[in-house]
């Protein structure tokens, strides 16, 4: 598979700007502290919130931050790029090639998310664990079973923003649909509160959403809070979401290709 | 259709359907025929310019070649592959270079993307090989290889470009004003590499400009399309004595008649019924023609063209006639 050389040729592209990693490195740690206060404060006045003990809930915390560039959490993520080369007819480009536009930007997506896993999510990571009682596995199986949520969480999310960035080719400026995308992955992703810790009926359909394979079920199956069958469960929701959302996309991708017109001479 | 075209068209058309504002809610439907039957062939080996105004429907003749807008109507084949249909499969067996934009890896080091294109065409190593060998001897672009493609000069990257285009070995090579921004030298640099490969390979090219240089260096046969249409498909020179333009004087006569032939400085190009057009020079007057005809011929009424076509042509020649030399093509500019 040919395609790897571009998720290999996208790993690079992000790891050669280095300033711009440790900003973000930098942005993540300083968020990671103000969340973790705030969570302190809430699991002091009520303790085991959406089940999470005070460790699960730092560490659900950390978990975020380090997900928050890989996971592309507040969307952007390399496909405002595809948006603006729709909007100015670059996409042409793409097209010329013997490829698959959704693959194409499939492989260029996990390549980035692979740097900015590494790059972006081991600091602050460590800087949380430092810092905090995190409650991290000891089990290196747990560990990959993380990481093998996280790769799904990222197609995840790779498909919802893809068909974000293909509407693009009826809206002519995406920006104001990326925007509440972005609103919407933060919220429904458990960023800002762990879907667990929603109340009633909106916990439980937050739950059901493709939103929560993106951050809710890795960082469960990480502090332990899915493991044998329901961990099972997580993992298929997150692929049925997956499958789904990327075939849609392709859908849209045909009917795009088939009859908007790329934009400029 | 002949054997050994690789490129044929035939009544290519591409109309958009546009919506405009008229008044506060209203919307009005229009259509717009960008291309607007269009029919040529283009032989295996030959490169031919393709020129015209902006907004001619130059860029979405290229388009609807290589597969990536869906024509509106007419016959597209190239090499026997309908481009809208099969758009991978062709895309394996054409190049594609815009001046304007880039396939190359913006971040990355430049033969990080041949690479990629190696893999992506799957070219056989020997083949990548000698052509990447080739390109970066023709090219110069050794001292390239290594440097991120953003910190390339336009000229660099467009030389960057055109090799990316033509490692695997593509049997049609489209360049969409491939010199365009380029200073004297690259421009040069650029053009004697294109006539190298299509000497060495064949590769059949075809080549849109606003720059006459290209087609004067490049190309013996040129194609001049304008509001869609195309309006020239021939020899270089005889797109330069069309240059010069010509005149119509249509002549409505009492009767039909055979061809008007006695009148110096004028040729019958049309007729119809007791109406002919007779073309002239257009720096000629047209005083004496009148007065030719009207004494040999019962002529009823008559009027006289601007030449259309060679409006088009005039305007791009504007700029070395300005400088009242003969129309020779635009040199580089200073």
């Amino acid at each position: 598979m040919w395609y790897t050389a571009v998720a290999a040729g996208s790993f690079r592209r992000y790891a050669t700007y280095r300033i711009a990693t440790a900003a973000g490195v930098f942005t993540n740690t300083v968020f990671g502290f103000v969340i973790a206060y705030t969570y302190l404060a809430l699991w002091a006045e009520r303790p085991h919130l959406g089940g999470y003990d005070r460790a699960q809930a730092l560490t659900f915390v950390w978990t975020a931050q380090a997900l928050l560039a890989a996971s592309a959490l507040l969307f952007g993520g390399g496909l405002d790029e595809l948006q603006t080369r729709i909007r100015s007819g670059d996409i042409a480009v793409d097209l010329y090639r013997p490829a698959d536009l959704q693959l194409w930007w499939l492989a260029a997506d996990l390549g980035r998310a692979g740097f900015q896993l590494i790059g972006r999510g081991v600091a602050p990571m460590a800087v949380g664990a430092l810092f905090f009682p995190l409650d991290l596995p000891a089990d290196p199986a747990t560990w990959l079973l993380f990481l093998l949520s996280v790769a799904l969480g990222v197609v995840v999310s790779f498909a919802l923003r893809y068909l974000v960035s293909l509407a693009s080719f009826w809206l002519l400026d995406g920006a104001g649909l990326a925007l509440i995308a972005g609103l919407a992955c933060m919220f429904f992703s458990g960023m800002v509160l762990p879907l667990r810790a929603f109340p009633g009926s909106l916990g439980e359909v937050a739950q059901l959403l493709p939103w929560a394979a993106i951050l809710q079920v890795p960082t469960d199956v990480l502090i332990g809070a899915r493991s044998g069958a329901s961990l099972l469960r997580g993992l298929a929701f997150q692929a049925a979401w997956g499958v789904a959302l990327l075939a849609l996309g392709r859908l849209v991708q045909a009917a795009a290709t088939r009859k908007v017109v790329v934009q400029g001479g | 259709m002949t054997a050994g075209q690789l490129i044929e068209v035939d009544g290519l058309e591409k109309v958009f359907s546009v919506r405009r504002k008229a008044g506060r809610l209203r919307r009005v439907r229009h259509e717009v025929r960008a291309v607007d039957g269009i029919t040529f062939q283009v032989p295996r080996g030959e490169m031919v310019g393709y020129i015209g105004p902006n907004g001619a429907g130059k860029s979405t003749t290229i388009k609807m070649l290589t597969g990536i807008l869906v024509p509106s109507g007419g016959r597209l084949r190239i090499a026997g592959i309908d481009p809208a249909r099969e758009r991978t499969r062709l895309a394996r067996r054409i190049g594609v270079v815009f001046g304007q934009r880039t396939t190359l890896w913006w971040d990355l080091p430049l033969k990080d993307s041949y690479e990629l294109v190696r893999r992506m065409y799957r070219v056989p190593d020997a083949v990548y090989r000698t052509n990447l060998d080739r390109c970066t001897e023709l090219l110069d672009l050794g001292p390239l290889l290594d440097v991120p493609v953003r910190q390339l000069s336009l000229g660099q990257r467009m030389r960057g470009d055109i090799a990316a285009a033509l490692l695997h070995d593509p049997e049609v090579l489209y360049l969409d004003e491939p010199t365009i921004g380029l200073d004297v030298v690259s421009k040069a640099k650029v053009r004697s590499f294109l006539r190298e490969v299509n000497a060495e390979r064949g590769t059949t090219v075809l080549l849109t400009t606003h720059d006459l240089t290209d087609i004067e260096q490049l190309c013996r046969r040129v194609m001049v399309i304008d509001h869609g249409r195309l309006v020239y498909d021939g020899s270089l020179d005889g797109l330069r004595a069309a240059g010069e333009g010509e005149r119509t004087l249509v002549v409505d006569l009492e009767r039909e008649l055979p061809p008007i032939q006695d009148v110096p400085g004028a040729r019958v190009v049309k007729v119809e019924g007791p109406r002919q057009w007779l073309a002239f020079p257009a720096a000629q007057s047209a005083a004496p023609l009148v007065t030719a005809v009207a004494e040999r011929y019962p002529l009823v009424d008559l009027s006289l063209r601007e030449p259309e076509i060679e409006g088009v042509i005039a305007r791009l020649y504007r700029p070395s006639a300005a400088l009242g030399s003969p129309p020779t093509l635009s040199a580089d500019p200073p």
